[in-house]
């Protein structure tokens, strides 16, 4: 291996490390050894062919799955999270492909469930909907995003406008990273703009942003880092600026090693 | 040109008020059960004299919480995306239960009435439990749970009771006030009203608080909407739809003592078909059968339809026979009703 992440990990804009994280269902091992770090402010794509291990790695970064071994720090500390909860609170926010949000529901019900603002009496609470779509509208129009009003339902809205809404929910609450899993693969030419246009501004924001994506333009273009994952391993870490679309594809094939 | 960019948009308040208030209005679930409503009213105050007598009405607002107390519960459950089979025959099975613990150990009603309370919970816990933990439709489960609860009604009311009904209990100690609370009847000008109307405006407000004005509301609509989409932000998915199953069992044993309260004894083979008139009170009043949409108010509007139908027929001097046809009409006609206005409300700007 040329990159070793276990000892850059140390330098203070390193947000995430993984640690030789590995993990195994049942006979079939997901993850081997997994080792790679994060950076705040950058974006950093994981690239790799279906079933290398992109998602269940990202799965261990955001709490759903706890790795057999190895280790993940946030901030220079381990954390060990048993549910996604904990990550999240730690300030590790997931898009997810299906963007979780719950179509019935208006725009600021989705960016605030689960995180509801409420006025308390005494043992009763009491939501703060004023409050809460107040907040919704800053969210929204922070990031300049294209939605029509926080106060339509997601139904109505499009599939770039509903990756939008899915970004600002992750990018709200104060989170330190993002991470995105194939954000743009059901969308059109322009609103895959819009949405490259509001991750790259995640990043000026001083988010850390991790990006699984299929799209090798989109990678090139993005990402200021990009991981290879094969058969469960990390095989390689590139600067973006330092490497060639060729060479990612070499690396995911195996047609060259790092 | 440059007018428009030195002037900046007020934006935020204008953004939030977008939505014209017929939309907002369209947009509600229980419209299309309140239309169907003042139509059916207007029905049956021309065709049927007697129903526009205050004690009619009295009688149709009476036959009606019947069928809405628990069909707020049924109501909360539906838009948390499941529904309940078994509550028909629960309804049963806990006047059941309190009168035969009261009789046969010669204990107050009270402690009947407490214990049956456990066992109804007990059987919204089992099918809310069953259901997050199989993972099977609640369909299936709660139409297990609703044959369970038939046989078990018929079988240990023979057993223990030796016939298919329980035994009088007005005279055993505790009576007189449990039927104040659950079946006492009171004056209002000159008209007698029964307190299951007031139980039943008072659940219908509180579900509509919680609805609304709390974050379980929130997570109720969220996990009958999405429930992938609810737990991925965290949403307490199986403790909310448990605990839906648990409200529904509550107002189910709640409707069961106001039955044991007013009629002394109970039927063990009563109960069952009615499940299915607090599901269509539910779809009727606006709940989406799949979930995520629907309210507290919309129920109570689809089973006032129910009460005044019932009442109405019978007034009206028509054949009782009809009501079930009418049933089946009107869930048709509203629940076309219901696509039609939601289609409307969704694609207007």
């Amino acid at each position: 291996m040329t990159t070793s992440p276990a000892t850059s990990g140390t330098a203070i804009d390193t947000l995430v490390t993984v640690d030789d994280v590995s993990l195994s269902f049942g006979s079939v091992r997901a993850l081997v050894d997994v080792s790679l770090h994060l950076k705040r402010g950058e974006i950093t794509a994981l690239v790799g062919d279906n079933g290398a291990g992109k998602s269940t790695l990202v799965r261990c970064i955001s709490g759903i799955h706890r790795p057999d071994a190895g280790t993940i720090s946030l901030d220079g500390r381990e954390v060990h999270f048993r549910n996604p909860e904990e990550a999240r609170e730690a300030g590790i926010e997931t898009v997810h492909q299906n963007l979780a949000l719950v179509e019935d529901l208006t725009v600021w019900q989705n960016l605030f469930l689960n995180r509801e603002l409420v006025h308390r009496f005494g043992p009763f609470a009491l939501l703060d909907r004023r409050g809460m779509q107040r907040k919704a509208q800053e969210m929204v129009a922070g990031l300049a995003v294209n939605v029509p009003a926080v106060k339509s339902r997601v139904r109505r809205l499009s599939g770039g406008q509903r990756q939008a809404v899915a970004i600002c929910r992750a990018a709200g609450f104060s989170s330190k990273l993002v991470i995105m899993d194939e954000p743009t693969a059901a969308l059109g030419v322009q609103e895959t703009a819009r949405v490259e246009e509001l991750i790259l501004r995640l990043r000026d924001e001083g988010h850390a942003v991790l990006l699984i994506s299929h799209n090798f333009a989109q990678v090139m273009r993005l990402s200021n880092h990009v991981w290879v994952m094969r058969a469960g391993r990390c095989v390689g870490g590139r600067r973006t600026a330092e490497t060639t679309g060729e060479e990612i594809v070499a690396l995911i094939t195996g047609a060259k090693s790092a | 040109m440059t007018a428009t960019l030195t002037a900046p948009p007020a934006r935020g308040d204008e953004r939030l008020a977008r939505q014209s208030a017929f939309s907002r209005l369209a947009g509600r679930p229980e419209i299309g059960a309140l239309v169907g409503a003042v139509v059916i009213f207007i029905l049956f105050f021309v065709v049927a004299p007697p129903f526009r007598e205050a004690p009619s009405i009295a009688t149709v607002l009476y036959q009606s919480s019947l069928y809405g107390i628990p069909a707020v519960g049924v109501a909360l459950l539906m838009i948390g995306g499941e529904f309940d089979l078994s509550a028909g025959v629960a309804v049963i099975s806990s006047s059941l239960v309190a009168s035969m613990t009261a009789y046969q150990l010669s204990v107050n009603v009270w402690v009947g009435v407490l214990v049956s309370l456990v066992v109804a919970l007990a059987i919204g816990l089992l099918n809310g439990y069953l259901l997050v933990r199989t993972k099977l439709p609640s369909f299936l489960v709660t139409l297990a749970t609703f044959f369970m609860l038939t046989g078990l009604n018929l079988a240990l009311t023979k057993l223990i009771s030796g016939g298919v009904a329980t035994k009088d209990i007005s005279d055993i100690d505790g009576f007189a006030s449990a039927q104040a609370i659950f079946a006492q009847s009171f004056d209002v000008g000159g008209v007698s009203l029964r307190i299951t109307l007031l139980w039943w405006i008072v659940f219908v407000a509180i579900a509509t608080w919680v609805l609304l004005k709390t974050h379980l509301g929130n997570w109720i609509f969220a996990v009958g909407g999405a429930d992938a989409s609810a737990r991925a932000v965290g949403v307490p998915v199986k403790k909310v739809k448990i605990g839906l199953f648990m409200t529904v069992s509550f107002l189910c044993w709640f409707t069961g003592m106001h039955i044991l309260f007013s009629f002394n004894t109970v039927q063990s083979g009563q109960g069952p078909g009615n499940e299915f008139l607090y599901i269509i009170a539910a779809v009727v009043g606006g709940c989406l059968l799949t979930g995520g949409y629907g309210s507290a108010v919309g129920a109570a509007i689809g089973a006032f339809i129910f009460g005044m139908t019932e009442q109405g027929i019978v007034l009206a001097g028509w054949e009782a026979d009809w009501f079930k046809f009418f049933l089946g009409a009107m869930l048709l006609g509203a629940t076309l009703l219901n696509v039609y206005v939601r289609r409307r409300a969704e694609t207007r700007k």
